[in-house]
């Protein structure tokens, strides 16, 4: 970002001002995550999001560096993921041409050269240390996402970085951040997480949201569907939602699908373009396979009914 | 009034803190795992977020205290119960002024104790509940008039037993081999280039020449989780494959267990415990269906739907421990083990009670398992644990 940067916004004070800059970036969000997200920047505190696929988690980041003004820094976990690839790497081909050019001119003074080799030239920074590094737009949002996907001696790692924000390395020292910055981490829950890491974190468990926060949702992301295609799919969502399925749609899938249904010009729902476009919404063969066909004019029906009793009443 | 209590910095040395360390408190022993650490983060949240509203209150208390989903509802039934008196937000607010912050009169001081006894005992009078958490209870009891509620005692198992199941678990191979990570250890003339490594060796010489140093990737043993079947008709062996796993969780990491009868139990945290007798003791509390029937179809069902995506992740191996007879076996039962045996590295069914190495399934729940199985072992006198390791570490047989 430019160094006159000058639209970092202040931290939030008091929970109603968080959910109006998340709203002011787009994100519809319930009072309860507002909460967990003012009490995480407020007590400098990491904020731990667990939830189902599609539920807004990554999204939640993004919107606060966006509406903050800061800067994003996003570490995708998989499984192995090392210091080298987390938090910082030398450049080790310059690193040997280096050697190479002082045998070259002769002067060969081992302190000297190794103070040369391992000098900040040639460090390699990733995300973790990009996020404890001096930023002129303010500390950073860190996006540590899907930490479940990592494994255990990764997260043994990060305790250090997320009580103390600051990272060793042998070669040059302890790397402090000024400021520390905004961490968020999710998790999908494909596995538990270790306790010494939640302990240091806020929790929230992020929940699929009630058909009219998921509306609000659908009408932002999806403005050009009709209002009455939009009413159905989320009741048709939320319908799903109580059924006994391997894999629910989350408010992604909401939202892919209307925009699907949008490009298929669709003005209200029928049981033949749901039938041709389920595979937006479920993304198992079992549970396409459970509401293809008679299920489908079911919950139609009674969406349809409850739309139409609530116009009513 | 209020508006000011919701930044004061009151909160700390007033009633509210002494609550909410009781509060505290009170979670501790409904299981929760609350530090006194918590305890002073809560009280900062409070400060931070105000106590205006009730649902503030207790989102800012839940983000503090709870760290599991699971957790919620304990969380959220504790909270109810222990802030329910509604006078008390009204004292809350008027604790918090620092005008009033003198001591309180102490003819109050028994009546706070009292409620927190109450919130603490285990026995809570249930006319003073909701009704819809009458009904709930209502429903637990004739469930579990329906299955057959045993609490089992374990008898324990002598010195010489154990030092001889530990014998044979060390050498215990899971027809498995080992994962490849994405991890890497030093090792002379191992496949690849330690970058790092050399550059370090290099400068210790002076910088006069590079030797090479080495690395290669290092290899994991895979997550195992067992699927272990105690109804009626495997009750002879509960006992010893208990053991088993928990010698098993003892001995590696990423061992999950959940015992199935007519409902499925994650033992898990239980085996943890390094005392065996005290682990099984800990689970024969809490598993109410020992040595009932068996509905395997339905427990496959419930394990797919909320523990598969938890613990078969990162490429798990699945022990399913069962004679196959299911009670009530319907058309599910296959699809329920062939989403089983896709979302597994690999899934290994044991059956203990197959006398014969070449037996002809009769059952039907037997029949409609096998083709879903990677590999499947039966074992004739199984007696105890080292016939137990002997058999899954044997040679591999691919089922049907």
């Amino acid at each position: 970002m430019s160094a006159d940067d000058a639209l970092t916004v202040a931290l939030p004070d008091s929970i109603d001002a968080t959910m109006r800059l998340m709203e002011s970036a787009n994100y519809v969000a319930d009072r309860r995550l507002a909460t967990a997200v003012f009490l995480s920047l407020r007590m400098g505190r990491p904020l731990f999001l667990e939830g189902e696929a599609g539920v807004g988690k990554t999204e939640t980041a993004k919107v606060m560096a966006h509406a903050l003004g800061r800067r994003l820094v996003r570490l995708q976990c998989y499984e192995g993921l090392d210091v080298a690839s987390a938090v910082y790497e030398w450049n080790y081909p310059r690193q040997m041409i280096e050697i190479r050019l002082a045998e070259a001119e002769g002067a060969l003074n081992r302190e000297q050269l190794a103070g040369d080799i391992f000098d900040e030239r040639f460090l390699i920074k990733r995300p973790l240390l990009q996020a404890l590094s001096p930023d002129a737009g303010g500390a950073p949002v860190l996006l540590i996402d899907e930490l479940d996907r990592t494994d255990e001696p990764f997260e043994a790692y990060l305790l250090e970085v997320l009580s103390d924000f600051q990272v060793s390395i042998p070669e040059l020292g302890t790397v402090q951040a000024e400021e520390p910055p905004v961490v968020i981490i999710t998790s999908n829950r494909t596995r538990e997480i270790h306790d010494a890491v939640k302990r240091r974190c806020l929790y929230h468990w992020v929940d699929y949201p009630d058909a009219v926060r998921e509306l609000e949702i659908v009408r932002r992301k999806a403005p050009r569907a009709a209002a009455e295609l939009s009413a159905q799919v989320v009741g048709f969502v939320q319908a799903l939602r109580g059924m006994d399925l391997f894999k629910v749609p989350g408010v992604a899938e909401t939202v892919d699908w209307t925009n699907a249904l949008v490009e298929l010009d669709t003005v209200a729902l029928d049981p033949d373009t749901i039938n041709n476009t389920l595979g937006v919404l479920l993304k198992y063969q079992d549970d396409i396979a459970r509401v293809e066909g008679s299920e489908v004019g079911r919950i139609l029906q009674q969406v349809k009914a409850e739309l139409s009793a609530a116009a009513d009443g | 009034m209020a508006d000011n209590a919701g930044n004061g910095r009151a909160p700390t040395r007033g009633r509210l803190a002494e609550n909410v360390m009781h509060f505290a408190r009170a979670l501790r022993t409904a299981g929760l795992p609350v530090g006194p650490d918590r305890v002073l983060d809560a009280l900062r949240a409070l400060e931070l977020a105000g106590v205006r509203r009730r649902d503030d209150f207790y989102w800012t208390l839940h983000a503090v205290f709870v760290d599991r989903h699971e957790h919620s509802a304990v969380f959220d039934e504790a909270f109810h119960l222990f802030w329910r008196d509604p006078g008390i937000m009204q004292r809350l607010l008027h604790s918090m002024l620092p005008q009033l912050e003198q001591r309180r009169p102490p003819e109050q001081r028994p009546e706070v104790s009292q409620r927190v006894a109450q919130a603490l005992g285990p026995q809570t009078k249930p006319g003073r509940r909701d009704e819809d958490q009458e009904v709930e209870i209502d429903a637990r009891l004739t469930v579990s008039e329906r299955e057959q509620l045993r609490t089992r005692d374990f008898e324990s198992m002598s010195p010489a037993e154990l030092a001889q199941a530990k014998r044979a678990l060390m050498h215990m191979r899971l027809p498995v081999e080992d994962i490849a990570t994405r991890r890497y250890r030093p090792r002379a003339g191992g496949g690849r280039v330690d970058l790092r490594a050399t550059l370090r060796a290099s400068l210790r010489g002076g910088g006069a020449g590079i030797p090479l140093r080495y690395r290669m990737v290092r290899r994991r043993r895979p997550t195992l989780v067992v699927l272990c079947d105690i109804s009626g008709s495997m009750s002879r062996y509960s006992r010893m494959f208990l053991h088993f796993v928990h010698a098993v969780t003892n001995d590696r990491d990423r061992v999950h267990t959940l015992l199935f009868g007519t409902r499925l139990t994650n033992v898990t945290r239980y085996l943890r415990d390094r005392d065996v007798d005290a682990a099984l003791a800990r689970i024969g509390q809490v598993v109410q269906d020992w040595s009932g029937g068996t509905r395997i179809s339905s427990c496959l069902h419930a394990f797919n739907r909320d523990w598969s995506r938890r613990l078969l992740a990162q490429g798990a191996v699945v022990l399913l421990i069962t004679d196959g007879l299911d009670r009530d076996p319907d058309s599910s039962l296959g699809a329920e083990m062939a989403r089983l045996q896709r979302s597994a590295l690999r899934l290994v069914w044991l059956n203990p009670l197959l006398r014969y190495e070449d037996f002809e399934p009769r059952a039907a729940g037997i029949r409609t398992m096998l083709p879903f199985v990677d590999d499947f072992r039966t074992v004739h006198n199984l007696q105890s644990l080292s016939d137990l390791a002997g058999a899954l570490s044997g040679r591999r047989r691919r089922a049907a």
